[in-house]
C-alpha cells in the first residue's frame, strides 16, 4: 500500500469545509452569547451554499475516499446540491421564528449543518459502515432540532417520539447491516454487489432478511407506510422551521440512501425488493391520500402530503431501472422547492405577533395579501400535480417509469389517488380564494419567507419551460449508480 | 405575416395580457377600468390574429399547417409543436370570439373582483386556444389539464350559493378522468417511441393493447363531453357558474372531449373505435332520449340548457364514431353549432339573471312586454338550438343523423326523437318565461338588452346563420382532415375483411 496521499480526501471536500465551518461557529457560539445566532444562522446558510457550489464546479466522475467507504459520484453530487441548499433555506426561513418565539439559540443553524454534514455523507456512503454513521449524525441532529421547543409539552412529545421511534428503527437498520455483514463478511457496497451477480455464489437467505430489516429502517427515515406513525406528530409538534427542514433534505438524503443500497449492492436482487417497495408505495399512497382529508392543522396536512409524495417516488424506484431512478430523483428535487415554499407560507402565518397553523385561518387571504394567495396556490396545484406547474412533471417522469417497467396498475393506483388528495389541496385553494376574509395576518412578510416562497413558487411555474436541465444532470446522476 | 408564429401569438397573447393586468396597481376604480379595456383590447386583438389563421389556411393541402416546432424536454422527445388542421381551425377564432364577448357581456353585471375575473378568463383564452393548436400529446395534455385551474376558481369565486361544491365536483370528476388519459398517453409514447400527434395520426399500435388505451382515453373525453352516465358534473357547474363560466364552458370546454375522440381515439386506435362504436352510440342515444326527457321537467333555467346542452353533445359523439365523412363532418358542425348556440342561451339566461338574480323558470313571464328585443333574441336562439332550417343546429343534426343512418337507423331514429323533445322543452322554457302576463313587480321595471350585451350577442346571430345558411364555408377546410380519418377507418374495414 502506497501512503495515501492528502489529495485522496479531495472527494470529500465539501464536507470538510462543513464540519470546518461548524466547529468554527460552535466556538464563536459559545463566545457571543446572546445574539449568536444572528450571526450564525447566515453563516451556516452561507456555507452551505458554497459547499453546493463547490460541488456544483467540481468534477463528477466517481471517486473514492476513506478507503472506498465515501463515494462522490454524480448522483451523490447531483442530491448533495440540492440537500444543502435546502437546508441553506430552511435555516433562512427559521431566523425570524425563532426569535419571535425566544428560542434563538445558536445551537438550531448549528445543528441544522452538522445535520446537513449527515447527509452530505448519506448520499456519499458507500459502504453500511459508512451509511449508519452519517445516518446517525443526521438523525441526532434532527432529534434534539424537533424538541428544539423545550419548554412546550408538544415539542418535547415531538422530539422524544421521534428519538425513540427513530432508535427502533436503528436497530432494525443496524441488524439488518449485521445480518447482510455476517452473510456475506463484508460492508462494502461494491463487494456486496458483485457477491450478489456472481451466480455461483450461493447466498443464504439470511441476507434477504438483512436487506428487508435495511429496508424498513430506512423507510422509517423517509416516514413511509408502514414506519409513517411519527410523522404527523413531529411536523406538528417540532417547530415550524424545523418541520420545513425534517420535511425536506431529510428526504432526499433518506432517499439517496434508499436508491443507492437497492440499486447498487442489492441490484441483483429487484425482484426480491421490488415488492416490498411496491408495498410500501401503494400503501403510503393511499394514506397519505386518504388521511389527509380529515386534517385541518396545516403541518398535520403537510405530514400527510409528504406521506403521499415519497409514496409517488417510490412508484418510479419499484420500476428498478434508470428511468425509474431518474425520475424519482427529479420528483424529489421538486418535492423539496414544493415543501419548502409551502412551509414558508406557513411561517408567514402569523397574527398579532403568534403563529397559527390552522388552514382555516388562511380564509380570504386573496383579498388581504393577493401576492402570498397567488404564491400559496400555486405551491397547492403544485402539489397537486397539476400542469403546468412543475409537481406535473415531477409525477410525469415517475409514472412513465413505472408503466415501461410493466407496472401500469402501480401507475393507476398512483394517480387515482393523487385524485384524491387533489381535494385537500383544493381546500386550501378554496380557502384562500373563496371564502370571506378572516382577519389579516401581520405586516409585512419577512424578507427571508418571503423570498423563499416567492422563488420556491417561480420555480414550479418556471419549469414548465426550462425543467429540462434538472431532467438532464438527473439522468447523469442515475446512471452513476448503475453498473 | 407568414413568417410570424402567428400560432404561438395568437395563444400567448391572452397570456400576456393576463400578466399585464396583474401589474397595474393604483386606485380601486381605475384598477377596474384598465383590467376591463386590457382585457377587451387583448382578447379583441386576440380574436383578429385567429381570424389571419382562418384566412391564410389552405383548404386544399392536406396534413398540419402554421406548424412551430420547437425543442422542450429533449430528453423524452417531447417537443413544443404547434400545428392547425381543418378540425382544429375553426375552435381557434371561437374560443377566442367568445371570450371576447365574456369581456363584453361582463362589462357591467362583474362588479366585484374585476382584475382576477379578467384574468382568470384571458388565462382560459390562452389555454382553450393552445389546447386545438398543440401537435404534441405532452403539450396537449398540459393544456387540457391547466384549463381546470381558471375555471375552478372562476366558478368557485364568482359562482352561486353552491359554487364550493360545484367547483370541486367539477374539478375532481374531471380530474380523475384525465389521469387515465396521461396513463395511456403515457403508453403510447412507450409503445410508439414519439409524443408527435402528426406522426400518431397514422400510428399503428397492437391490437392487444388499442382495447384498453381506448377504456383509458374514453374516461377522459366522456367526462369532458359529457357522456351519460358522466355527466352528472355539469348541471351543477352550470348553474352555479357565472354566465361568463357557464359561457366558455359550453361553448369550449365541452368541445375538447370531442375535439379529443376526433384527434386521438379515431385516429390513432381505429380498430378500437370500431369496435367500441356501438357502446359510444347505445349511451349517446339514451344521453340523446334521456337527458331531453330530464331537460323538460327543470325548474332553473340554466339546468335546462346544461340538459339541452347534454343532449347535442350526445349527437356530437354519435357523429365521432361514425364512419363517414358526413358523420365526422356533421359532428364538428354540431360542436361549433353548439358553442355559438348553448353560449348565446348562457348569456340570455345571464341578462335576465343580472336583473332578477334569479334563474327559476316560474319567477318569469310575461317578459315579451317589457323586453322585445329580448324576446326576439331569445327565440332566434331557442330555434337554433331546436335545430330549425336555416339555422346552425339544423345543419349539424341532419349531417349527423344522415351519416349515421347509413351505418345504424336505430340510432339514426332515436337521435331525431332528441329533436322532437328538443323543440318541446325549448318552447316551454320560451313560453313560460317570455310569454304570459307579467305578475311580480319587479319584472315591471325590468329594462331591455343594454348596448354591450347586444354587441355580445349580435356575432353569435351572425355565425348561427351563416353555419346555417351556407355551412360549406366551414366545411370546405375540413374535408382533407376528415378524409384522412375515414382512410384510418377505412384501412380497418379492409383489414377486418383480410382477417376473416
Amino acid at each position: 500500500m502506497t501512503p495515501a496521499p492528502l489529495l485522496d480526501l479531495m472527494p470529500a471536500l465539501p464536507e470538510f469545509l462543513l464540519l470546518l465551518a461548524g466547529l468554527l461557529f460552535l466556538v464563536i457560539g459559545v463566545l457571543r452569547e446572546g445574539d449568536g445566532v444572528r450571526l450564525i444562522g447566515p453563516l451556516s446558510a452561507l456555507s452551505l451554499v458554497i459547499a453546493a457550489a463547490i460541488i456544483l464546479a467540481s468534477d463528477k466522475t466517481a471517486a473514492d475516499t476513506f478507503g472506498g467507504h465515501f463515494r462522490m459520484d454524480a448522483f451523490a453530487a447531483f442530491l448533495k446540491v440540492l440537500i444543502y441548499v435546502g437546508v441553506a433555506a430552511a435555516i433562512l426561513v427559521s431566523q425570524n421564528f425563532l426569535e419571535d418565539e425566544r428560542i434563538a439559540r445558536f445551537e438550531f443553524p448549528l445543528l441544522a449543518l452538522f445535520g446537513a454534514l449527515g447527509m452530505g455523507m448519506m448520499v456519499s456512503a458507500n459502504s453500511f459502515l459508512a451509511l449508519y454513521m452519517s445516518l446517525e449524525l443526521q438523525s441526532l441532529s434532527v432529534y434534539v432540532l424537533a424538541a428544539g421547543h423545550r419548554d412546550t409539552l408538544r415539542s418535547t412529545e415531538a422530539g422524544l417520539k421521534y428519538f425513540i421511534l427513530g432508535s427502533l428503527a436503528s436497530g432494525l437498520l443496524l441488524y439488518g447491516i449485521s445480518l447482510v455483514y455476517g452473510f456475506t463478511g463484508t460492508v462494502m457496497f461494491d463487494q456486496i454487489g458483485s457477491l450478489l451477480r456472481d451466480e455461483n455464489a450461493s447466498l443464504s437467505s439470511g441476507a434477504l432478511v438483512g436487506l428487508v430489516f435495511i429496508a424498513a429502517g430506512i423507510c422509517f427515515k423517509l416516514g413511509v407506510v408502514p414506519f409513517h406513525m411519527w410523522t404527523p406528530d413531529v411536523y406538528e409538534g417540532a417547530p415550524t422551521p424545523v418541520g420545513a427542514y425534517i420535511a425536506s433534505a431529510p428526504k432526499l438524503a433518506a432517499m439517496g440512501l434508499l436508491l443507492r443500497v437497492l440499486i447498487d449492492p442489492f441490484g441483483a436482487w429487484v425482484g426480491q425488493w421490488q415488492q416490498i417497495i411496491v408495498f410500501v408505495a401503494i400503501a403510503s399512497m393511499l394514506l397519505g391520500a386518504f388521511a389527509a382529508i380529515m386534517q385541518t392543522n396545516f403541518k398535520r396536512l403537510m405530514a400527510y402530503s409528504g406521506i403521499a409524495n415519497i409514496g409517488y417516488a417510490l412508484v418510479g424506484l419499484a420500476a428498478g431501472t434508470r428511468d425509474g431512478v431518474d425520475g424519482v430523483l427529479v420528483f424529489m428535487a421538486i418535492y423539496m422547492v414544493m415543501t419548502l415554499g409551502t412551509f414558508a407560507c406557513i411561517l408567514a402565518m402569523r397574527r398579532q405577533g403568534s403563529y397559527v397553523e390552522d388552514i382555516n385561518e388562511l380564509a380570504g387571504l386573496s383579498r388581504r395579501q393577493p401576492i402570498l394567495a397567488l404564491i400559496l396556490t400555486i405551491l397547492m396545484f403544485s402539489l397537486a400535480g397539476i400542469p403546468p406547474t412543475a409537481g406535473f412533471f415531477g409525477k410525469f417522469y415517475v409514472f412513465k417509469a413505472a408503466i415501461d417497467a410493466n407496472l401500469t396498475w402501480l401507475a393507476v393506483i398512483g394517480l387515482l389517488s393523487s385524485v384524491v388528495a387533489c381535494y385537500y389541496y383544493l381546500r386550501i385553494v378554496k380557502l384562500v380564494w373563496f371564502d370571506q376574509a378572516a382577519e389579516p395576518f401581520d405586516l409585512p412578510l419577512r424578507p427571508a419567507i418571503g423570498a423563499v416562497a416567492g422563488i420556491s413558487a417561480i420555480l414550479l411555474i418556471v419549469a414548465v419551460l426550462a425543467i429540462n436541465p434538472l431532467f438532464a444532470s438527473a439522468g447523469i446522476a442515475a446512471s452513476a449508480i448503475f453498473h | 405575416m407568414s413568417d410570424w408564429p402567428l400560432l404561438s401569438l395568437v395563444t400567448f397573447l391572452p397570456l400576456l395580457g393576463a400578466a399585464i393586468i396583474l401589474v397595474i396597481r393604483g386606485d380601486g376604480e381605475v384598477v377596474i377600468r384598465n383590467a376591463r379595456s386590457v382585457a377587451l383590447w387583448t382578447s379583441g386583438v386576440t380574436f383578429l390574429l385567429s381570424l389571419f389563421l382562418v384566412a391564410g389556411f389552405d383548404p386544399a393541402q392536406p396534413g398540419f399547417q402554421f406548424v412551430e416546432r420547437a425543442q422542450w424536454l429533449p430528453g423524452l422527445g417531447v417537443e413544443y409543436h404547434m400545428g392547425i388542421d381543418g378540425i382544429s381551425l375553426w375552435f381557434i377564432p371561437l374560443s377566442a370570439l367568445l371570450t371576447v364577448l365574456v369581456v363584453v357581456g361582463s362589462w357591467y353585471s362583474v362588479e366585484h373582483r374585476v382584475k382576477e375575473y379578467m384574468v382568470a378568463f384571458l388565462v382560459m383564452d390562452s389555454l382553450m386556444i393552445g389546447v386545438f393548436c398543440a401537435l404534441d400529446m405532452v403539450l396537449f395534455y398540459v393544456f387540457f389539464e391547466a384549463i381546470l385551474i381558471p375555471m375552478y376558481l372562476i366558478i368557485g369565486i364568482w359562482g352561486g350559493p353552491r359554487r364550493i361544491y360545484a367547483s370541486f365536483k367539477f374539478f375532481l370528476y374531471t380530474l380523475a378522468g384525465s389521469v387515465l388519459f396521461l396513463i395511456a398517453i403515457l403508453a403510447i409514447f412507450l409503445e410508439t417511441g414519439t409524443t408527435d400527434l402528426a406522426v400518431l395520426q397514422n400510428a399503428e399500435i397492437p391490437l392487444s393493447m388499442q382495447y384498453w388505451l381506448w377504456i383509458a382515453m374514453f374516461a377522459a373525453f366522456a367526462v369532458k363531453v359529457p357522456m351519460w352516465p358522466f355527466h352528472t358534473w355539469l348541471p351543477d357547474a352550470h348553474v352555479e357558474a357565472p354566465t361568463g363560466g357557464s359561457v366558455l364552458l359550453a361553448g369550449v370546454l365541452l368541445k375538447l372531449g370531442g375535439y379529443g375522440f376526433l384527434r386521438f381515439s379515431v385516429p390513432m386506435l381505429p380498430e378500437a373505435s370500431a369496435y367500441f362504436a356501438p357502446f359510444v352510440f347505445t349511451l349517446s342515444a339514451i344521453a340523446v332520449v334521456y337527458t331531453s326527457l330530464v331537460a323538460l321537467v327543470q325548474q332553473d333555467m340554466k339546468k335546462l340548457i346544461a340538459y339541452s346542452s347534454v343532449a347535442h353533445m350526445g349527437l356530437v359523439t354519435i357523429g365521432c364514431f361514425t364512419p363517414n365523412a358526413l358523420g365526422i363532418q356533421g359532428s364538428v358542425v354540431q360542436m361549433l353549432s353548439h358553442g355559438v348556440v348553448s353560449a348565446a342561451l348562457f348569456m340570455v339566461v345571464g341578462v335576465v339573471y343580472d336583473r332578477i338574480h334569479s334563474r327559476e323558470i316560474a319567477r318569469y313571464g310575461g317578459l315579451a312586454d317589457r323586453m322585445p328585443i329580448y324576446a326576439v333574441i331569445f327565440l332566434f336562439f331557442s330555434m337554433a338550438s331546436v335545430g330549425l332550417p336555416g339555422t346552425s343546429g339544423f345543419v349539424g343534426e341532419v349531417m349527423v343523423i344522415v351519416g349515421v343512418f347509413q351505418v345504424n337507423s336505430w340510432v339514426a331514429a332515436l337521435a331525431a326523437t332528441g329533436m322532437i323533445l328538443g323543440a318541446a322543452y325549448m318552447l316551454w322554457l320560451y313560453r313560460r318565461v317570455i310569454f304570459g302576463t307579467i305578475t311580480r313587480d319587479d319584472l315591471k321595471s325590468i329594462k331591455d338588452l343594454r348596448w354591450n350585451e347586444m354587441v355580445a350577442f349580435a356575432p353569435l346571430v351572425l355565425l348561427t346563420l351563416w353555419l346555417g345558411i351556407y355551412p360549406v364555408f366551414f366545411t370546405r377546410p375540413m374535408e382533407p382532415a376528415v378524409a384522412h380519418l375515414i382512410q384510418q377507418t377505412q384501412t380497418v374495414d379492409t383489414a377486418a375483411v383480410a382477417g376473416e
